[in-house]
């Protein structure tokens, strides 16, 4: 079998267990699974700038959020349906990535980090301000009643547990597409050496640009699928933190390889769940095998995996 | 599996058998009979699992302490009294870190994995607004203790109800008579510049230009500020009272240098407790407030007048009469807001007999008990004072305090009454369905 | 308060943040220029710095300016230690790699923050300054043709913030002395400029890369020792000095230390200043956006020479 087929084969099969598990898993493995696969929607658009192209941001809270303060303003404001409040908060998050990129990619390594950072926190801060409508830091509630996708329940576990795969899926398989196309290759070129890309004629900057829009638009996407899914909006979804997770997820799991984000995501989660079970310096066991992690896996889950024995993982 | 904190059942000395009746106002006992027999009478010794989202990180864990001390002690007395219907409460406690995502998770840990009957216990507002959706999907009864007006404005769902401690719109409300007539009719407000700050922004506005008042100046500031002297030469020279609600870590920072701006001369100055909560009048830095006014929730400080109830609540939950740990006295409580995990348990404990709760099939009997309740007397249960509840708007409203800071400690200036904090209804819950 | 007044206090309060920003920064800056490497967890050696002052104020006792003499002197050495013991057993051994570096310092934060919140516990707690008196400030006003000296309502400050001004120039005036004076700079600007040349020549580069990570977390502790009778000691306290040094490194360019500092004050102080004019939360937008642009349009900070 050819590598591509392999790794179409594991891609399609994850997807595929995961199918199957919405109808064996108890009820709390259930519902965790659904936020992580959501959450690992915004580990892949966030591993699409950083592990394929080699951009580190700490802006990507700036993109979430204005996915889910896109996709929930409409809802609470003008009283949109559901599915034009996605893609509302959809094609803000694309708007915003764009206009990011164009000012943010003049600057590279720090000075990049640090512009994307301003931007999240101005953003951050704007939510704040304009509390009479966004509620602030204590954020809003989208009812039940109104979170119903043509006549689908959304609040309906499985409902739920199936949107959240959709979002996923559909992620994945777009960074699998990207992986083996041209465009996806000049993206790595650009990450292992910029200036030969540049030489070897490649226009670098529209490349980087559409990653940051590709990137900045799942991202929005997840945010405006979590807002919508589990009904909460609020600020606390554009602080810094929220910038830090995923590149935490992706780095843990494995920047640069597909299965990665969702790796690192399922991961931190059960980390912090079941360390909380056995104490409440849970963060502490966190920390501690993070610092693990780097020391003996460098590479991440996946990443460890690939060079030590699945050379063909994309 | 999960770390429980679980409350063992004591036997005390006290021989009298407590009645299991909200507001006898009896001295509470406990029965002298093992443990067996106390219990023998349930239909079912399965404890009642009581899920309590406590902040033990983040910003809110010093106040999640208290919580946790105050929860135990109630549970404790519970028990003690034999439980509810017969079986014995568990308290099983999961770290939220102050944040909305991780006390959404939390909720449906109570409901899909731990089997807790309720969710309770949450302070700050946003953790309880994020998590409120997934108690009313998971048609998990929701009592948070977090003094937000959340609840009662209608954002939320019918399965969350606030029954054991008031909100910040009825409190403000309540201060503006006082202010105006005792302190002054030009404020100038200093808050933080979020939706907490906001609600005491709106609400004491309108409250006080109601009674004649005015606002001179809004001073917002930004969540993380901490110095603050930059912002003080926004105060007109014409103020007479100053209204101060800032929180956070900070706050020792902003009184000194308010003290150190204003030096001898200052107006008068009404502040809320909020901001000294686990924190002695008495630190270096604070003597300024000397003279100053506070909305206390519940005063920290045991009165001329205190009552029995308050004294045998604070004997139960190790505090002395200047509010701080029997054991530790630089060990300041959350007095003002530690009570409501206290009467909110005992709020459950009434609707669950009331409804003859036996499971989770009941928990629609259980809301529907709660919101039938309207007076609770002044008692063991409600140590703060009588209250009554609004079925259809899920708060409850009681009396709020204002004391004076007064050679070092905080003494009862004025008591309103229960009508002077409440406004109309904003919603009524009880139409929903369950 | 008019507005001359009004803009001389918050020049002096954004004194009081540039000097401990700065202190924190140059640390950083120190870290950053010479191991290149993203410390997340610079914040939390400046918290320990300051939980490290309480304990050791509270253990002292007697008049507050015994206990906090002996804390300023210790404190950052502790933290010192604990920072080169942390460069010794994770760092080096993940050969200071950037990506690394970024995950296992994020460890190391967790790891900080939590220990303390088990120890000293959640609550913000308070050092009494070794001297505190307030200031009045005069100001100037022109009545009849002449110039008269006043005291405007509320225009003052401590003597003990004008101390932490006092405090941290003479400690920067001592970097840079060491920096640019001494074997012991001239050892690690070499192995800033040129790491490779630097080992030709002998120098021992992973002692010297300790000794840096060291120096640079005692001078966040000494920021936070400074600061901490006027904030309080708290265990959360390390977020805000994180951003805001690293900003002002980048700010002032990479490898420059007055860069740093001249970053440092025009942040503390503008933030102070630009709340004067504009609602907080507003004066924070613009001040953020601000730093965005200097860096879209001086990428390598306004006085770096090298490339990020």
């Amino acid at each position: 079998m050819s590598d591509l087929r392999k790794s179409l084969c594991l891609h399609v099969g994850l997807l595929a267990i995961l199918f199957v598990l919405q109808f064996i898993l108890p009820a709390y493995h259930h519902g965790n699974l659904a936020r992580i696969m959501v959450l690992a929607a915004y580990a892949v658009g966030y591993n699409i700038l950083f592990g394929y192209t080699g951009l580190l941001s700490l802006g990507h809270a700036l993109f979430f959020a204005t996915g889910m303060y896109g996709m929930g303003l409409l809802i609470n404001q003008f009283g949109a349906q559901p599915a034009s409040a996605l893609i509302g908060g959809l094609f803000a998050g694309a708007l915003i990535s764009f206009f990011l990129g164009l000012i943010a990619l003049r600057t590279e390594g720090v000075a990049f980090m640090i512009v994307t950072l301003m931007f999240a926190q101005a953003g951050y801060l704007l939510i704040l301000y304009f509390g009479a409508y966004t509620r602030g830091d204590e954020g809003f509630v989208i009812q039940q009643a109104e979170r119903m996708l043509w006549n689908i329940n959304l609040s309906n576990p499985t409902i739920r547990y199936f949107a959240a795969l959709f979002v996923f899926s559909i992620s994945m398989l777009a960074t699998l597409r990207l992986v083996h196309t041209p465009f996806g290759r000049v993206l790595i070129a650009i990450r292992e050496n910029e200036e030969r890309a540049q030489m070897l004629g490649y226009d670098v900057f529209r490349h980087k640009l559409a990653a940051v829009v590709l990137s900045g638009t799942i991202a929005a996407m997840s945010g405006a699928a979590y807002g919508l899914l589990f009904g909460y909006v609020g600020a606390s979804f554009a602080s810094v933190q929220y910038s830090i997770f995923p590149l935490l997820w992706v780095l843990l799991g494995g920047a640069g390889t597909v299965l990665g984000p969702f790796v690192g995501t399922l991961f931190m989660f059960y980390l912090i769940d079941l360390s909380s079970g056995i104490t409440s310096a849970y963060m502490l066991i966190a920390g501690i095998t993070l610092v693990l992690l780097t020391l003996f896996a460098p590479q991440g889950l996946v990443g460890e995996l690939r060079r030590r024995v699945f050379r063909w993982l994309p | 599996m999960t770390k429980s904190n679980k409350t063992p059942a004591k036997s005390t000395r006290r021989a009298a058998l407590k009645t299991l009746a909200l507001g006898a106002g009896g001295v509470a006992a406990a029965s002298s009979l093992p443990l067996w027999a106390r219990f023998a009478s349930a239909q079912s010794a399965e404890p009642i699992r009581v899920g309590f989202q406590v902040h033990r990180t983040g910003i809110g864990a010093a106040y999640g302490r208290w919580y946790d001390r105050t929860t135990t002690a109630a549970v404790e007395l519970i028990n003690e009294g034999g439980g509810i219907n017969g079986r014995p409460v568990e308290i099983i406690a999961e770290d939220d870190g102050t944040d909305p995502k991780r006390g959404a998770e939390v909720i449906e840990k109570f409901a899909t994995q731990h089997n807790c009957d309720i969710g309770f216990g949450t302070l700050f507002s946003h953790v309880v607004i994020g998590s409120a959706p997934r108690a009313g999907e998971l048609k998990l009864p929701y009592f948070v203790v977090s003094e937000g007006h959340h609840v009662a404005s209608g954002m939320l769902n019918r399965y969350t109800l606030q029954p054991g401690i008031t909100d910040v719109k009825s409190q403000v409300q309540a201060m503006a008579p006082f202010v105006a007539d005792k302190l002054g009719k030009k404020v100038t407000m200093i808050f933080p510049d979020f939706a907490f700050g906001h609600d005491h922004r709106d609400y004491f506005t309108a409250a006080i230009e109601a009674q004649g008042g005015q606002v001179l100046e809004h001073i917002a500031i930004p969540p993380t500020e901490t110095s603050f002297t930059k912002y003080f030469p926004k105060i007109p020279r014409d103020t007479e009272v100053i209204y101060h609600v800032m929180v956070g870590p900070a706050v020792l920072t902003f009184v000194k240098e308010l003290g150190e701006f204003f030096g001898p001369q200052r107006p008068e100055m009404f502040g809320f407790i909020d901001s000294l909560e686990a924190v002695d009048i008495g630190s270096p830095g604070l003597e300024f407030l000397e003279g100053t006014y506070f909305w206390e929730g519940n005063p920290r400080y045991a009165q001329a007048d205190q009552s029995s109830y308050d004294k045998f609540f604070r004997e139960r939950v190790n505090v002395d009469g200047n509010g701080a740990s029997l054991s530790d006295p630089k060990d300041v409580s959350t007095y003002a807001h530690m009570f409501g995990c206290w009467e909110t348990l005992h709020v459950v404990k009434a609707g669950m007999e009331a409804s003859g709760y036996q499971g989770s099939m009941d928990r629609g009997k259980l809301i529907e008990a709660v919101e039938d309740m309207t007076n609770m007397p002044h008692s063991n249960a409600h140590p703060q004072g009588a209250k009554i509840f609004n079925g259809k708007t899920h708060q409850v409203f009681g009396h709020q305090y204002i004391t004076k800071v007064t050679n070092g400690k905080l003494l009862l200036a004025h008591t309103t009454s229960i009508e002077d904090t409440m406004y109309p209804d904003e919603v009524d819950y009880t139409a929903q369905p369950l | 308060m008019e507005f001359g007044p009004y803009l001389m206090l918050a020049t002096l309060e954004g004194a009081v943040t540039a000097a401990v920003l700065s202190l924190t920064a140059v640390g950083l800056s120190l870290v950053f220029g010479v191991m290149r490497v993203v410390n997340v967890a610079h914040g939390e050696f400046f918290m320990l710095g300051a939980i490290l002052a309480w304990w050791v104020t509270s253990l002292i006792g007697g008049h507050p300016a015994l206990g906090f003499g002996v804390a300023i002197l210790c404190v950052p050495v502790l933290v010192g230690v604990v920072a080169v013991a942390t460069d010794v057993l994770i760092l080096k051994k993940i050969n200071y790699d950037p990506e690394r570096t970024i995950v296992a310092t994020i460890g190391i934060l967790y790891i900080i923050q939590q220990i303390t919140l088990m120890s000293y516990g959640p609550d913000a707690r308070p050092i009494e300054a070794p001297f505190n008196t307030r200031l009045a400030l005069p100001w100037i006003e022109f009545s009849g043709g002449q110039p008269q000296l006043y005291w405007p309502w509320g225009l003052s400050t401590t003597t003990y913030k004008i101390g932490v001004i006092a405090a941290a120039s003479v400690v920067l005036t001592g970097v840079w002395l060491v920096m640019v004076r001494t074997r012991l700079g001239l050892v690690m600007r070499a192995t800033q400029l040129d790491r490779e040349m630097a080992m030709a020549f002998g120098i021992p580069v992973e002692r010297v890369y300790a000794l840096v990570f060291g120096f640079g977390a005692a001078l966040a502790a000494l920021a936070a020792v400074l600061i901490v009778p006027i904030q309080q000691a708290h265990y959360l306290m390390g977020g805000d000095p994180l951003l805001l040094a690293f900003i002002v490194v980048i700010i002032g360019g990479l490898g420059s230390l007055p860069g740093t500092v001249f970053a440092a004050i025009l942040i503390g102080v503008s933030d102070g200043i630009i709340s004067v004019f504009f609602s907080p939360t507003l004066a924070k937008i613009l001040a953020t956006l601000l730093v965005a642009l200097v860096l879209v349009f001086k990428p390598n900070g306004l006085f770096g020479a090298r490339r990020a």
